[in-house]
């Protein structure tokens, strides 16, 4: 049944964290992880940014790092 | 002996030099207690994201340590003592990175900083492939298209 898929849902399926030359998630690197919180500097869902469930998990954990430093917020408003 | 990363936030109304002489102090503790600063690198005075004890902006010291966990805790407890010390943070590492952290290497680029909050309309982008998950309700009306040949096969 699965054959007859529509074509116009299509999905990037990557990982931005996957890959040959994929940056290294840090918690010093503001710029990198600002991409991935919303404009209220909440965690934005992997559903959405399509990272991987272990590189979300990293990524996670380095924002709340970050958020600590005083590098990102922990909401914005 | 365990790696770590440190970083420490001091008082705006310091002078860099203070906080500089204060970084130094600190190395000076680890390693009275045996141990080594790989690195050390003072970030400036940077503006924080929010407010920490009535201060809008902080300097920044961070240090790559190879040290002992006694020495560590001990680090942290001169810290938590000192007045000019806001907050602080260590974390421990696999390995130690080399060459200068990304925060001094795209430091040159405060503008840019100020460019990434502009990114934020492309976060708004992101919102729209929020609203191609709707889609998936089209999928759920392909279903039901399906049925009624599965039922016909019952009735029979």
């Amino acid at each position: 049944m699965a054959a007859a898929r529509r074509p116009f849902f299509r999905r990037r399926k990557s990982c931005p964290f996957s890959g040959d030359n994929a940056p290294t998630i840090d918690y010093k690197d503001v710029k990198l992880l600002q991409r991935y919180i919303s404009e209220r500097g909440k965690i934005v869902p992997s559903r959405i940014t399509a990272v991987s469930a272990k590189k979300q998990r990293e990524l996670s954990e380095a924002i709340k790092r970050a958020r600590f430093i005083g590098f990102l917020p922990f909401v914005l408003k | 002996m365990p790696l770590y990363e440190h970083v420490f936030i001091a008082r705006q109304d310091l002078s860099n030099s203070q906080a500089e002489s204060l970084m130094a102090e600190f190395g000076e503790l680890v390693a009275e207690q045996g141990g080594t600063v790989v690195a050390q690198e003072y970030w400036g005075l940077r503006s924080m994201a929010y407010k920490i004890r009535r201060n809008r902006k902080g300097h920044y010291g961070f240090f790559r340590l190879d040290v002992s966990a006694a020495a560590k805790d001990e680090l942290e407890r001169k810290e938590r003592f000192h007045d000019d010390v806001l907050r602080f943070m260590t974390i421990r590492v696999d390995e130690h990175q080399e060459g200068p952290s990304i925060v001094l290497t795209s430091k040159g680029s405060r503008d840019d900083r100020r460019g990434g909050r502009g990114r934020d309309r492309d976060r708004g982008d992101r919102g729209d492939r929020d609203r191609g998950d709707r889609d998936r309700g089209d999928r759920g009306d392909r279903d039901r298209g399906e049925r009624p040949p599965r039922e016909a096969p019952s009735e029979a």
